[in-house]
This record gives structure tokens, sequence and C-alpha cells, in this order.
């Protein structure tokens, strides 16, 4: 069971008032954009054993999705952040790297 | 002679001053208050207390705590009826009743124990060997042979009578076990400052020291207990549990304790369970340790139980399980219980100690009081039927031939201890095996992780493998200052409790009992009693190739049900490993997990239950509805009217009566339920663009446009009529089911993606109660109660005002889902009922009927309006259902418009919606399938269509429908096939027609 | 036009501590840039309190402001006073990108008091509600069991517990449960 530090109103919220919302930073495909490259946006999804960036709201809190980096396996949780970024901020992939030292970096 | 019984004296846990009268299998027995019913039980000589799952063999009550896999009765009566009840962890009340379980006709003789004598015919797997073949004999033979004899008690057939409940907690740190250890640990916790939960799982603190006669600072560990709990119970930091059982251990230091809060005193008014969900920033198991059995030839017989629960009977319930106790040993601690026996006034006729010599403190102290130690030996042997009436002993070392015979009521065994790791290993904590004593203990360095990465559980005591008292003190002490650093707190240096270190003479292995033992005595070697699962079950499971310990668990059940293994384990995977030729390390344990010992499903449901089972939506018209024979639907969690049914007419003619009524007259629908989100910002019309597949940037000030959202797979996943407000306001309305999710769908858009833009939104779904009036006389009724104009040209279709109607300050939409003249009115919820009430006292003279959800329906297909849930299911999109002329071609973007141009959303061969009339009028199942030419590559019949909708219509007396059609509108007028079930039955035939049936032109509802 | 009445009519409850329906009040969700200077203006003005900190919230009488989200407050006015006050936050925020909605009749308000009331929300609550985790003058946006929901302590013995109106019969059915004389935890 879950607890995820809310980046927007700092609560430590239970993993029951949260709604999970898949994998986070996708590039959004759209008109334009080539058959290969749409599908991959719309099925195409990570599923690492290990370092992975997620999307979670904080549902029967403050309503506002965040951005979580947290290990698969073990379930450690390197910060959580606002959703507003397409990328993962620096602090995070410091803390990262400094944690998980093979960790391949962000693409 | 020989039975057990009540002693004279000593029982430190009952109330002699205070009988309890109890009933087992409808015999009236007497104990005290402070009794559990297994110690009342022994009290009372019923030693028999059940019968085995498989061979139904008599069964004793084995230990004295939460590893009895034996006594499970039968509890309680009608709403307080529960099976598989611990004897030995259930509390004697005045008035309890119980019954024994797994036996037919009677405890006493039981059919079943043929079973017995056909053992080897039953041996591990059988399940899967004897039932392969032939296939018929598992539903007439094997099958209800097996439903009949087997199973652990029966199930309830009462309403629970009882109530629950959870309560969630948040503590520093948690404390499992109420032992020495824990109390020890809590004591050192708490004096950092930090919050502390101790929970216990029996009624009593202070856990096996008393009973063990230990020493702690000098004093009886029962006076030390006794000021330690005085201590915490004065901190305001610390809370104290009894009662409550740490049930599981989950992620990020989640965890479940189980709380019997009425047990013991049913039907007091308080909730019977209580489920504590605890976050807690460290955990401290102290679960102490369980004895292990020995595995010798009859030890399931009645009268064979464990030295430790011995012990405790005696000490702790002044109960003498016999006369005569044989105490059989491979380690030190079992004289404990020989001591106390002989201390107790009773006989022990001997202590047979598998190690080649007994040279400890404990072996001298027991020879002093005259006891025969016997080096060496073992049991060759238990001879009795429902009860132990001697053993035959014999070299540990050898094949078990019979040195001799001794007569005795009771064997009082130790194979050891291992520690209960269970709440360790829940999350994840490892293990090591420890030669020494012979028992994997916790590995510190390996403790289960939490959301930093950091360990978050520690063992104090036996739970760390711990055997002294002093060793268990040190520990506890260090594991109370370990959680407390890694919580936060500064813990003080401290003055932990100590006691004197003891001499011990190092335990003996012995898996097997004797060493060499044949297969006729390993076939009468219980591992494990609950499951009758044999030394030899494992033998064959291991010679069968199931080498990992979870196959074999699974092959010969192993460890199983109620008790899962706790006293089977690790003998059984011993034997396992023997077997294979292996190092126990190496076979491993099978999975540890939560809960501890089996929990209530009350407690799991806690108050979800009747009325508060799940949350009901009702809308502020609800009690008119349920007042005027409103028949209920189910929609999302709301509750809606199906229809009103009035006095003698079917669910069926109440709809009819509806739909003809608004077509003909004035109708009124609650339609509150309808999502309602306000959208608004500079940039509210551009996001709106790309939430619709239509335009609505365009839309005008006071004007209303339909609206379809879809996914970015393209499918349809709402539909709607959207008002504009003003220049930056939109009103958006949703389908009842999609009013949440559509506003959580437009907060992840402008939250994760386009969140620069400026748009905020509100879901205002209830903050108004909405109503619609619909049908020919709907105007005529609005202005009777009179306010603002509602005339066709003050208020063309499709079009909003805000104005005040019969004194009510309203907005009325000009919109319709039935094809009618038709208005939707908001007031606030608030104003809801009243403002129904007025339309419903004015409509009177119009012919006014409230009508429910299916009239609706029959109303928008008579019309040929498409349903969300309906024509719609997550696979369909708008261009399947001729909605093209509601998809913008003038947008660059919108959700879904890139999904809808690949190859399979073009294709041609697209299903598409058309109406179909049967020929002679009936009504085609929904769901139905149409049936084309040929068969497919699985020789099933081709399929060209399928029935998304399907109606009788009143109003044109005759079945209609809408369905998705291979081809469909270029085949107006074909006559296409519904095959239906069932033996001779006639397929339907129905013509595909244009899906408006009514009023093609739209003439009525633009009036 | 007639009364508005509440959800349920003023239910009440009475176990080891007392449930009561509050009745009918003036809720506003004002969604905008809580530091901007008009803002926070409007709000002082119509409440006479400024806008609240993370989760913080102030009562000022008949009157108060709940911090919501990053982005939006709920102010509490009387409930006959709610329209009128939409249109002066309106007014005031003339051109500022902002939202004002009355969501008075949206929800109900349950009072609930007594000396275990800390206890009794823990029951259908996973937020921490020790002295420690919250305090009087927080604002807790949280499950109710399995609905949303808020609260706050108007004192270390009171809380207001404010719910959709939709699910209030639900709601008061899970404090009455809760607070019902035999379920004591006696936890502090």
């Amino acid at each position: 069971m879950l607890l995820l530090n809310c980046p927007c109103c700092g609560v430590d919220a239970d993993e029951t008032e949260l709604a999970a919302g898949g994998e986070a930073h996708l590039k959004r495909e759209t008109v334009g954009a080539e058959d290969e490259a749409f599908e991959a946006y719309l099925f195409m999804r990570d599923n690492p054993r290990g370092v992975h960036f997620e999307r979670w709201r904080h549902a029967y809190g403050c309503g506002k999705w965040f951005l979580a980096a947290r290990d698969t396996v073990t379930l450690e949780v390197f910060g959580t952040y606002p959703a507003q970024t397409k990328k993962p901020p620096k602090a995070i992939e410091n803390a990262l790297k400094k944690k998980r030292p093979d960790w391949k970096g962000w693409a | 002679m020989g039975m057990s019984t009540r002693l004279a004296t000593g029982g430190r846990l009952l109330n002699r001053a205070r009988a309890v009268e109890f009933n087992f299998n409808g015999k009236r027995l007497t104990g005290y208050e402070g009794d559990t019913l297994a110690s009342a039980l022994l009290a009372n000589n019923q030693v028999l207390v059940g019968r085995s799952f498989k061979y139904h063999r008599p069964r004793g009550i084995v230990a004295s705590g939460a590893e009895e896999p034996n006594a499970l009765v039968n509890l309680g009566k009608g709403g307080r009826f529960e099976p598989n009840q611990r004897a030995t962890t259930t509390e004697l009340f005045e008035g309890l009743s119980a019954t024994s379980q797994n036996h037919w006709p009677s405890l006493e003789y039981d059919v079943g124990v043929l079973n017995n004598y056909v053992a080897r015919l039953l041996p591990a797997g059988f399940y899967y060997k004897t039932f392969m073949a032939p296939r018929a004999a598992w539903k007439h033979v094997f099958e209800p042979i097996i439903r009949q004899s087997a199973g652990l008690g029966k199930a309830p057939k009462d309403r629970d009578a009882d109530r629950y409940e959870h309560f969630h907690a948040h503590v520093d740190i948690l404390i499992v076990g109420g032992g020495i250890a824990g109390l020890q640990a809590a004591r050192t916790a708490a004096a950092s400052g930090a919050r502390v939960l101790l929970v216990e799982q029996t009624a009593n603190w202070g856990g096996r020291a008393p009973a063990d006669g230990s020493v702690v600072d000098g004093i009886a560990a029962e006076e030390w207990i006794t000021k330690a709990v005085e201590d915490l119970e004065k901190m305001d930091n610390v809370h104290l549990r009894t009662r409550c059982m740490g049930a599981g251990v989950y992620d990020h230091g989640y965890a479940l304790a189980y709380e019997r809060v009425a047990d013991h005193l049913p039907a007091n008014g308080q909730p019977r369970h209580r489920l504590w969900r605890i976050r807690a920033r460290q955990i401290v198991t102290a679960t102490g340790a369980i004895e292990r059995p020995l595995s010798f030839a009859g030890n399931d017989i009645p009268g064979v139980m464990l030295a430790s629960a011995v012990r405790d009977y005696v000490a702790n319930f002044g109960v003498s399980p016999g006369d005569r106790t044989v105490v059989v040993t491979n380690n030190d601690d079992a004289y404990r219980t020989a001591i106390a026996l002989k201390e107790a006034g009773l006989d022990v006729p001997a202590i047979l100690d598998a190690r080649p010599e007994a040279t400890g403190p404990l072996a001298r102290r027991a020879r002093d009081l005259g006891i025969r130690v016997e080096p060496g030996k073992g049991i060759a042997k238990v001879i009795g039927g429902k009860r132990v009436t001697s053993v035959k002993i014999c070299a540990q070392s050898g094949e078990g031939a019979a040195l001799e015979e001794i007569p005795c009521e009771a064997v009082a065994m130790s194979g050891g201890w291992s520690p209960v790791v269970h709440l360790w290993s829940h999350c994840g904590g490892k293990l090591t095996w420890d030669e020494t004593n012979a028992h994997f203990r916790p590995d510190p360095d390996r403790a289960p992780t939490n959301q930093d990465g950091e360990g978050f559980v520690k063992t104090a005591g036996a739970a760390s493998g711990e055997v002294s008292t002093a060793n268990c003190l040190k520990d506890a002490d260090a594991a109370g200052r370990a959680a407390a650093k890694a919580a936060g707190f500064k813990p003080e240096p401290g003055d932990a409790a100590t006691a004197e270190a003891e001499e011990v003479q190092p335990m003996l292995p012995v898996w097997v009992m004797p060493q060499g033992a044949g297969i006729a005595k390993r076939m009468k070697m219980w591992l494990d009693y609950q499951n009758d699962v044999k030394v030899s079950d494992v033998q064959l499971a291991a010679r069968e190739g199931f080498e990992s310990v979870e196959h074999a668990k699974r092959y010969t059940t192993l460890g199983m049900a109620t008790d899962q293994g706790k006293l089977s384990n690790i003998n059984g995977l011993a034997v396992l490993s023997q077997s294979l030729n292996s190092e126990i390390p190496k076979v491993g344990t099978t999975t540890f997990r939560p809960p501890y010992t089996p929990i209530s499903m009350g407690s799991i449901g806690g108050e979800a239950r009747g009325e508060l089972f799940q949350p009901v939506r009702q809308t502020p018209i609800h009690d008119w509805h349920q007042a005027n024979g409103a028949y209920f639907e189910p929609v999302g969690h709301w509750r809606r009217p199906y229809c009103y049914r009035r006095d003698g007419e079917s669910t069926e003619q109440a709809v009819q009566r509806e739909v003809k009524n608004t077509r003909q007259a004035l109708g009124l629908l609650d339609a509150s339920t309808l999502g309602k989100i306000i959208v608004r910002g500079p940039d509210a019309g551009r996001f709106l663009d790309m939430l619709y597949t239509n335009m609505m940037s365009n839309l005008a000030v006071g004007k209303c446009r339909y609206g379809l959202m879809c996914s970015e797979n393209g499918f349809l996943i709402d539909d709607g009529v959207v008002a504009r407000l003003d220049d930056d306001t939109w009103l958006c309305h949703t389908t009842t089911g999609g009013a949440d999710r559509i506003h959580g769908w437009m907060e992840d858009w402008l939250q994760c993606e386009w969140w620069d833009w400026q748009v905020y939104t509100a879901n205002v779904t209830e903050q108004f109660a909405q109503i619609a009036v619909v049908g020919p006389n709907a105007r005529k009724l609005l202005e009777k109660l009179g306010g603002m104009d509602v005339s066709k040209e003050a208020l063309p279709f499709m079009q909003w005002a805000d104005g005040t109607i019969g004194g009510f300050s309203t907005r009325v939409f000009r919109i319709s889902f039935s094809g009618e003249l038709s208005y939707e009115i908001a007031v606030p919820a608030g104003q809801g009922r009243a403002f129904w009430d007025a339309l419903v006292a004015g409509g009177e003279e119009f012919g006014l009927m409230a009508y429910g959800t299916e009239c609706l329906h029959i109303l928008r297909a008579e019309k040929g309006f498409i349903m969300i849930g309906d024509e719609t299911d997550g696979t369909i999109i708008p261009q399947d259902l001729g909605l093209d002329w509601a998809i913008s071609k003038k947008k660059d973007d919108y959700l879904g418009k890139r999904a809808q141009a690949r190859s399979h959303m073009t294709d041609p061969n697209r299903w598409k919606l058309v109406g179909l009339e049967t020929l002679d009028g009936a009504v085609i199942p929904d769901g139905a399938y149409a049936v084309g030419e040929g068969r497919n590559a699985n020789g099933q019949r081709n399929t060209i269509g399928r029935i998304t909708s399907s109606y009788y219509s009143p109003t044109l007396d005759r079945g209609i429908a809408m369905g998705l059609v291979d081809h469909g509108p270029n085949r107006m007028g074909e006559v296409i096939e519904f095959p239906t079930l069932g033996a001779g039955s006639q397929p339907i035939r129905a013509r595909i027609v244009d899906p408006v049936f009514y009023d093609k032109a739209g003439e009525k509802q633009n009036v | 036009m007639s009364d508005a009445i509440s959800a349920l009519s003023g239910a009440h409850a009475t176990g080891y501590v007392t449930v009561t329906e509050a009745g009918l009040r003036g809720m506003i969700t004002l969604r905008g840039d809580l530091g901007a200077t008009k803002l926070k203006a409007a709000v002082k003005k119509l409440i006479g309190a400024d806008v609240p900190l993370v989760r913080q919230n102030t009562v000022n009488a008949d009157r108060g402001v709940a911090w919501m989200s990053p982005d939006e407050l709920l102010l509490m006015v009387p409930h006959a006073e709610a329209e009128s006050c939409v249109a002066a936050l309106a007014k005031a925020l003339t051109g500022t990108h902002h939202l004002v909605a009355n969501v008075s009749d949206a929800r109900a308000v349950f009072r609930v008091e007594g000396a275990a009331v800390r206890e009794v929300l823990a029951k259908i609550s996973p937020a921490d509600l020790s002295p420690a985790g919250f305090a009087p003058g927080q604002v807790c946006r949280t499950r109710l069991a399995q609905v949303a929901g808020a609260f706050w302590l108007t004192d270390d013995e009171t809380a207001e517990v404010v719910c959709f109106r939709s699910v209030a019969a639900y709601v008061f059915g899970l404090l009455e449960h809760s607070s019902r004389t035999g379920s004591e935890v006696e936890y502090s």
C-alpha cells in the first residue's frame, strides 16, 4: 500500500486516495504523425523492472495530477513532482543517479 | 484413571471465584473466567476435540495458542455461528456453545475414519491422481463423496448478527507482540518520545515468560510485566492494545491489526472486530517463537502435545494433561515442562532426550527432582486410539526396535523452536538459516524496505531467534532503540531490563524419530495435523519430482488451510530437503503471506454492509420518487426511477403508459443526475474544440449545441449538450455516468498537457436539480406557473435563458432527448423538490405524469438518438453511428481525430448504424447478431450485424431496434435474419430502415 | 420562491459523539491565481480574512475560507447571500482569469461534536488525524469510506464534515455507525 507525497498540497497520501494514470512524460502525437509514431503514443508503454516515471492523481485530496519516480521492484520512491513538466526535474535525476548508479538516465 | 483435570492450585490467568458455564457438543461443562475454550475442555477431560481432514483420525489439543492445528470448532449459533475457531485462542465466556468439526455422525463414532484404513490409497497428490479418469466419475462419484466428508467446519447459514469497523492509526513505531520483548522494545522506543502503538494478540501481557518461570531484573517475570505495563500506560505517547493481532505488514509502513473487541463479550453492543489500518514509520515484530513437534509414529494421537503447551496449561490454567506425562525432546527447554509438572505434583515417568547426552543445568535439576532422564532415546511408537495409553521407547539412532513400554496419558514433545517470522517476511524481509538452533531467523541485513529504500521492520526477542531471556531483553532494547532512531527520534541511553545469562546445552536437530524409521513408521508420523500430511507423503512428493518447496506444498497440502503450517513448515521442509539430499536453506521456505492467522470477513468489510455497503447517490427529488411507486435502477451509484408503477400495473405497462402520455400530453423527468461542468477562461473555446469533435468555440452566447467526445483512440466516450453562458464560459452537460469521469478527463488534459492554457473547470452537477418538462403540453404548464417568456419566439429550440418560473429562479434549456417539445429546467438543488412539487401540482390539468429512464430510452430510440453505453461499447467511433455531421471538418485537431484516420477506422467495412423493423412487429433480443452467408474459419456462421438497442415502441405499436450492420446504410429495405436461441425457434426477420422511426422531420420538438 | 432545504433536513444522531446535519451553508468555489492582488483583496472583502496558506482554513464568524488546491478556494457565507457574493466576486475579479461558482446546494455539512471526534473520523478516513498531524485551522480533503469529502476542526472537540449532497445519507450513516455507543476505541 503505497504512500506518495502529493507535491501540490504536501499531503502524504495513502494509495487509496490516489488514482494511477500510467506512464509519465508521453509526447502527444496527433494529426500529421506517422502511423508508427502514433501507434507508439497510443499503445507502447515502458514496463521496466526498476526505475519508472508515473502519473498519479490525488483524486480524493486536492484533485491535482502529479508525477512520481519509483522503483517498480522495491517500490522505493525517488521523488514526486508537479505534472507541468516534459521531463523529470534535475533534483529527481540527481537523486536517482545517486541511489541507482546503474540507471540508464533520462532518455 | 489418569484423566486430564483441573489442579487444586495454580493457574495464574484464572479467576477461580467465577465459574463459567459452557456447552460442547451438547454437554454442559464448567470452566473459570480466564480460561480459553481449550483449557476448559482439558479441565473437563475433553481431550478429543475433532477429527482430521482427510483420514478423520481422532485429534486432540496440541498447542496453547495461535499455532493450534487441531482444536478447531464451530462456535456460536445462528447469526453468531462461525466455523474453524481455534479453541486455544477462544476466550471462555458464559453460555459459549461449540461443536467439533469433521465428523459424521458423531465425534466419538465417525464413519469417515474408514479413510484411515485405506490411507495407503490416499497418498500425497491423491486428488490429482485419483480423479483424472474416467471423467464422469468426478461428477457422480468423487465430488459428492468429497463434498459430504471433506472441508473444515460448516458455512454459516444466517446473516451475521454483529457489526464491524475499521480504524486508521498513524504512529511512529508499531510494536507487535506484548511479551517481555515487546514490552521492553516499547519502553525503549517510548522513552525517545516516539508515538508507540503496542499490540498483543491475547488478552494478557507478558507472553511466555511467566509460564517459563523467567526472572527479569531480579524479580519474577509476572511482577516485572505488571510494572512495565503500568509504566507504559502512564505515557501519553504510548497506546497499548490487547486482543489485537498484528495481521500483516505491507508496503511503505502499512500494517493491519485485527482487534477482537467483543468475541468474549458477544452481543454487548460493541463492534465484534475492529480492523486497524496502521501507517507506521517503523515496525518492531516481537512475535515470539513457536515450538516444533517431533515426528514419531503416532504423534497425532490425542494426548500428544507440545511441551510448551503442557507447561502453559499447568502454569496458566491449572490444568493437568494427565497424571503421567512422558517428555520427549531434542533440547533443554522441554525440561522446564517436566519440572513444572513435577512441581505441580504430577508424574513424569521419563524424559526421552534424543541427544546422546543430557548435561545442561535443567537436566541436572530434573534429575535432582528424581525424574528419569533417558539420553539418546526417542519414541518408537505411541500407543492409543482416542487417547494416549503408553509409549514405546527406542534408541534415536536405530530403526525403532522397542526397548520398553511406558504407560502414560500424555506426551510432551519439543523439536526446538522457530521464530515467528511471518510479519517480517510479509513485505519482503529475508531469512537466514541458524545452524545452532536449527531454525530460520530474520536476516537483519535484508529487512523489508520502505519508500525511502530503508528497512522499516526490526525484530525483537525470540522473533529474532534469541532463545534466552537475557538475550531476548537485550535484543528488544536494541530493536526499540534502532526503531526510534530510524523513525527520527533520539533514544535515551537506556536502563533496559536484564536477566541472568543461562548455561544451555545445544539442541540437536531431529527431523525423524528414530533416525532410521522404516516406511510403516513414517506413514504414522504426522507433519501437518490439520491437513493429514505425513513424513511419507513429503518423501513421496520428493520422489515424484516435486523439488520446489512451493510445489511440494501444493502437491501434499502441507502447510495449507487455517494454520498455514505454523507447526509443520520447518519439519516438512527438513524432511523434503533430506529426501532431496539437499540442505534446508537451499530448499527454503514457502512464502509467508498475510494475515498471520485468519481474520473475519466482517472485519475486512468493516462498516460496509447493509445500508453502508456502498454509497447510493440520491437526487433532491428521491423521496418523491420513492413515495410514488418508483421502481429504481442503478445508474452508476445513482438510483434513478426506471418507471413509476401504479396500482396493479406491471413494469412494462407502466413504461408504456409513460411513453404514450409523454407523447400525447405531458411528462416529467428527474434529469438531475446529468453531468454539468462549467468550463471558463480565455482559452475555454479552444479547449472545448479539442475535447469535442465539433466546434464549440463559435457557439453563440445563449445557444446550445449537441457534442461528442472521443478518446485518443478515436472511440466515442461521451455526449451531451453544451450551452454557452457568456464570452468566457461554457456549460457542458455529460451523461449521468460520465460526470466525474469527464470532469477528470478535462482536468487531466488541462493539468498535464495544455497547462499553459487559461481554463478553469468546475463540476457543478449536484448544485442543480434538473427537471425535463416534456410533451405537447409542456409550454402550457410553464405558462400557467408564470414568469419568464417561454414562447417559441422568446426561447427557440436549442437556446437557453435565465428567468423565473412559478417564483423559482431557473435556467431553462430548450433541448430535447425525446423529440417532443421539451424544456430542461435547472433550479438549485435545495429547491429541486419544491419546484418538482409545483410542476406536479400545476400539471395535473394537462395530464402530467412522471416518467422514468426506460420511457426516456424508448422516446430517444423512437427518434434514433444514440445512447452512450448502448450504441457505444468502447470500440465505436462517431462515424459508425452516422454522426459525421457532428464532426467538424474545419478543425486541425481534436482528441481522437488522428486515430479516426487510422486504416482500421476508415475501413468501409466497419458496421454502421441503422434502424431495424421486424417484419412481424416482434421485439428482437438486445445484443442479437444477424447472420449472413457462409461460415468463418471456426465453422461458425458469419455475422453481419448486431443489435445495440431494442424496444417495444408503444407509439408505433411494434418492435423497433437500432443496430450496427455491415454496409447497413447502403442496404436500406433489405431484410436480414437474427437467429434466436431455443430448440426449433425461428430467426427473427427485420428490415433495414432509417434509425429515426418517429417524426423524421423533427417538427414536434421545434414548436 | 420556496425556501431551500438541505439534504437531510437536520438529521441528528447521538452516540459517543453527536452528529448533526448542519443545514444549508453558502459555499462558493473560487478558482484563480491565489497570489494575485485582486483575488486576495476580493476574498478579504468578502470573508474578512486573508487567503489561507496550503491546507489551512480560516473561520470568521459566519464566514470562512478554506484552501482546496493550489488554484482553488472554498468560500463560506450565509446561504442566502451566496448568489450575491458570487456576483460581487465576479465583479471584483473582472479582467482576471478566474472561475466562481455557487456550490452551496451541491453539498451537505455535518457537525460532529465530542471529545472523541478525531477517533470517529479516523474510522472512515485514512488521513493522519493525530493532533500532530491535524489541528484546528487546517482543512483535510480526503476519503470518507467510499466517497470524497473534507473536514476541519473548529475546536478540539468539533469537526465539520462536508460531502456531496447526493451521498449525504451515506455519510450520515457512516458517522452514525462510527459514533455508536459501544464503538469507543479510546485511542488518544
